[in-house]
């Protein structure tokens, strides 16, 4: 089985931060967000589009997936914004406030365009839809459903609370159905659901709280604002010594099984089938193991 | 005559001003001798009438008592670091009835000491021992502003240094932040509490003369006394021996620098699997950046895993203090304390023990505290690929630095661990060759940054464990190449032949000097 690729934290970097650019690398996040959109002011889009442009042709983010945040088709910064960030391929890229189904039409159509422009002929970059007004939490299953490049759904927590006119929480109820919902339309379509930030980067037991709780529902890992928060999301995410010795002896059961021909079978009196042994080898990508 | 020694820095047979050299030869190579064939000199043996005062009316009038005279060594320490008020008035005054050609001899030297710039250009002051030169005094003594080259001394060499005579202390001046009028004194309370004033006691054994100063004349006896009436010879009350607010402030914070906390962690990972980390294991941190921020991990990692340990040792702040507190350390020994918040813990916690420089790491006696360390995290201002350590000169040459306990420790401890960024700026901070070596590559295990942990070559047995534990360890060669790429590789200072600095390592023997910086451009 493929490694699938660990998304416990994704770090949010300023797009016209060089410092802060060129060591995105080094804090051990799994993921990196060059972001065009609401970290940049104004005055300072085109600015940050070629910063981020030389930085990924230049800079090693060693093991990170590399996702820019654009800013929105709707804004006058989207079209130039994918024109210089496609042809790079990074891993993905982060689509703010995605609403329909329609609203990924449009992107991946001039997606394509640039890449043909450029003969690229296997495009590997992919999308990750954002998920941040009410009518958006409304259409997340079509959106996670509507194109095999969207492989991931993340919520951003502030606008969509400023789009519902409630205030952002510490305990997040005002979330949680939006949070839940998300996270059903990520898992009926086999993808990744990424939760917002948690703003106080002071606040560690809250982050703690949080970060276990969106793990509890389902959410695959977080975003993030300062690299002072990643090990304590990675500490919620990362499997107990206990699960991974049982994922081990599961995987090995299960291989030796499958060469005898077995499909389903019996660890400690207890079932093992394939959703069993789906999340074991899950524990096992994510603790970096190879069995 | 000029040799390269055996680093590969390029030191003469014998320096003007300073004279024959004896060449670093390898951390343990003189000292595994156990009897080296030199002696400590007498203390001077001095007597006192009963009943007869030792109370002077001012510094002014101590100094007098004390046949001040041209080429006379005096002695300060800095544990009221950049608040000091004592250094500055001493010299002033001595200048003032024009002693001339002076030997200043403090533990260390701080912004507090810009002030002395005069004193050496007009030949007040000729020589220099300290731990650290900064700000304006180093510029100018980079700049060859002094008669004759500074000597920078670990703090456990300058305790060497003052046993066997190097150092010969005509007078010692300590000031204190409670004091009575025999000369019992402390830092540990008033209102210019310092801590520990660990530096100064091995200087009152050996001066010739020794005043206390202190800005709290408390009734006798003053108890607890961390240095004892009989071996003072006068005490004056001043107003104020320097700043509060400078001399020590509040508690120390750990950084909130993502990078220095990305690092700490790292390196906290790394002791973790060195195989030090045990039950009763000692440990020794920094106080600043990322090198107190290893104290946080390792105090996360020490409740998680039940593990308790010795002790911990060295400049001491109240992060240390806290987990003494917690009971995650049986005891502190501290030769200087760095915040406000410890004085009141070397005050009143038997289990926090304040010693002298000797204790702490003097290189000449039977074992000091820190040949019994097991971890220690230190910071440097550049590296190299041959592992060794430059705390002394900047980027640009100029001293700012200091070599304070660095190459007493990492020679002592089990696991030697450095911290720092791949690249400050835009300068990359591991090179091919340091500009000025003061801690030998021999005696560190680790250089910790960002990008990956480097592992000494000479600790197969540590790279193995640490790359069986998963961590990131990288060739400190391609790391070099690799911070090169982002950096580029700065154009190198320009020095003139003169030497203006000799850095010595514990052992008394010369690690390497530094020269002038050449200001023709």
């Amino acid at each position: 089985m493929a490694a699938r690729r660990k998304r416990r934290t994704m770090l949010y970097i300023p797009g016209n931060n060089p410092a802060m650019l060129q060591q995105g690398g080094v804090y051990g996040a799994d993921g990196l967000l060059l972001d065009l959109e609401d970290a940049v002011a104004l005055n300072q889009k085109d600015a940050a589009r070629i910063l981020v442009r030389n930085m990924i042709n230049t800079v090693d983010f060693y093991n990170c997936e590399v996702t820019v945040r654009i800013n929105h088709l709707d804004t006058p910064f989207g079209i130039a914004d994918l024109e210089e960030i496609v042809p790079l391929q990074p891993d993905a890229i982060r689509y703010p406030k995605t609403e329909s189904v329609e609203d990924l039409k449009r992107l991946i159509s001039i997606v394509e365009e640039i890449e043909k422009k450029h003969n690229i002929e296997n495009p590997t970059m992919t999308i990750h839809a954002m998920i941040e007004t009410a009518l958006g939490v409304q259409n997340v299953f079509d959106i996670a459903a509507y194109s095999k490049r969207v492989d991931c759904i993340t919520i951003g927590g502030q606008d969509l609370t400023a789009d519902m006119n409630v205030v952002k929480t510490k305990d997040g109820n005002e979330l949680d159905f939006a949070r839940k919902r998300i996270v059903m339309a990520a898992k009926a379509n086999k993808i990744d659901a990424i939760d917002t930030v948690f703003a106080d980067v002071d606040d560690d037991e809250g982050l703690m709280i949080e970060t276990e709780m969106i793990k509890g529902i389902g959410f695959a890992g977080k975003a993030v604002i300062n690299p002072r928060q990643i090990s304590t999301i990675h500490d919620v995410f990362n499997p107990t010594e206990e699960e991974i010795r049982k994922a081990v002896r599961i995987i090995r059961e299960f291989n030796k099984n499958r060469e005898a021909g077995i499909g389903v079978f019996a660890i400690d009196g207890k079932m093992i089938d394939a959703p069993v042994v789906a999340r074991a080898q899950y524990i096992i990508d994510v603790a970096g193991i190879e069995i | 005559m000029h040799t390269k020694n055996i680093l590969g820095f390029d030191v003469p047979d014998f320096i003007e001003g300073f004279g024959d050299v004896e060449h670093y030869s390898g951390v343990w190579n003189k000292l595994k001798k156990e009897n080296i064939g030199e002696t400590i000199i007498s203390p001077p043996v001095k007597s006192r009438v009963a009943h007869t005062s030792k109370m002077k009316n001012s510094l002014k009038e101590a100094i007098d008592a004390c046949n001040p005279h041209d080429g006379m060594t005096v002695t300060f320490h800095h544990h009221l670091r950049g608040g000091d008020y004592i250094v500055e008035q001493t010299i002033r005054y001595l200048a003032e009835v024009g002693i001339k050609d002076i030997t200043l001899a403090s533990s260390s030297l701080t912004s507090a000491h810009e002030c002395l710039v005069p004193f050496v250009k007009d030949g007040t002051i000729t020589r220099i021992f300290s731990s650290g030169i900064r700000d304006e005094l180093g510029k100018a003594i980079s700049e060859g502003h002094m008669k004759n080259p500074v000597v920078i001394h670990s703090h456990g060499g300058r305790a060497r240094a003052i046993k066997t005579g190097r150092i010969k202390i005509d007078l010692a001046v300590v000031a204190a932040s409670a004091a009575d009028c025999e000369g019992n004194c402390t830092g540990s309370f008033g209102p210019s509490a310092f801590g520990s004033i660990g530096y100064a006691m091995i200087d009152v054994m050996y001066a010739d003369k020794v005043v206390v100063v202190t800005d709290n004349l408390v009734d006798f006896p003053c108890i607890p006394p961390s240095i004892r009436q009989h071996n003072v010879d006068h005490v004056v009350k001043v107003e104020t021996i320097g700043d509060p607010s400078k001399i020590a402030s509040g508690t120390t914070r750990i950084t909130k620098s993502p990078m220095d906390l990305r690092i700490a962690e790292m390196a906290a990972d790394a002791i973790e699997q060195s195989g030090v980390f045990r039950e009763g294991y000692s440990f020794q941190v920094g106080a600043g950046g990322a090198s107190l921020a290893v104290a946080k991990f390792m105090r996360d990692k020490m409740k998680a895993q039940e593990i308790k340990g010795s002790f911990m040792i060295g400049g001491i702040t109240s992060y240390c203090v806290d987990m003494l507190n917690e009971g995650l350390f049986n005891a502190l020994f501290d030769v200087q304390s760095f915040d406000a918040a410890v004085s009141t813990s070397v005050h009143g916690n038997t289990n926090h023990v304040e010693i002298s420089s000797d204790q702490y790491a003097g290189p000449y006696n039977c074992g000091c505290m820190t040949n019994k360390l097991d971890v220690v995290v230190l910071g440097a201002l550049e590296v190299d690929t041959d592992f060794n350590v430059n705390v002394i000169t900047g980027a640009d040459g100029v001293i700012r630095g200091a070599s304070g306990g660095h190459s007493d420790t990492a020679a002592g401890a089990k696991l030697t661990v450095v911290v720092c960024p791949s690249f400050r700026g835009r300068l990359p901070m591991i090179k091919k060759r340091v500009q000025n070596v003061v801690t030998p590559g021999e005696s560190i295990d680790l250089i910790v940054t960002e990008r990956g942990i480097c592992v000494n070559p000479n600790n197969k047995n540590l790279e193995v464990k640490l790359k069986e534990a998963g961590l990131n360890i990288v060739d400190i060669d391609k790391l070099r190449e690799e911070v090169d790429k982002i950096t580029g590789v700065p154009v190198e200072p320009k020095f003139t032949n003169k030497i203006v600095g000799v850095i010595e390592y514990r052992d008394g023997s010369v690690i390497d000097v530094i020269r002038a910086v050449d200001t023709e451009d």
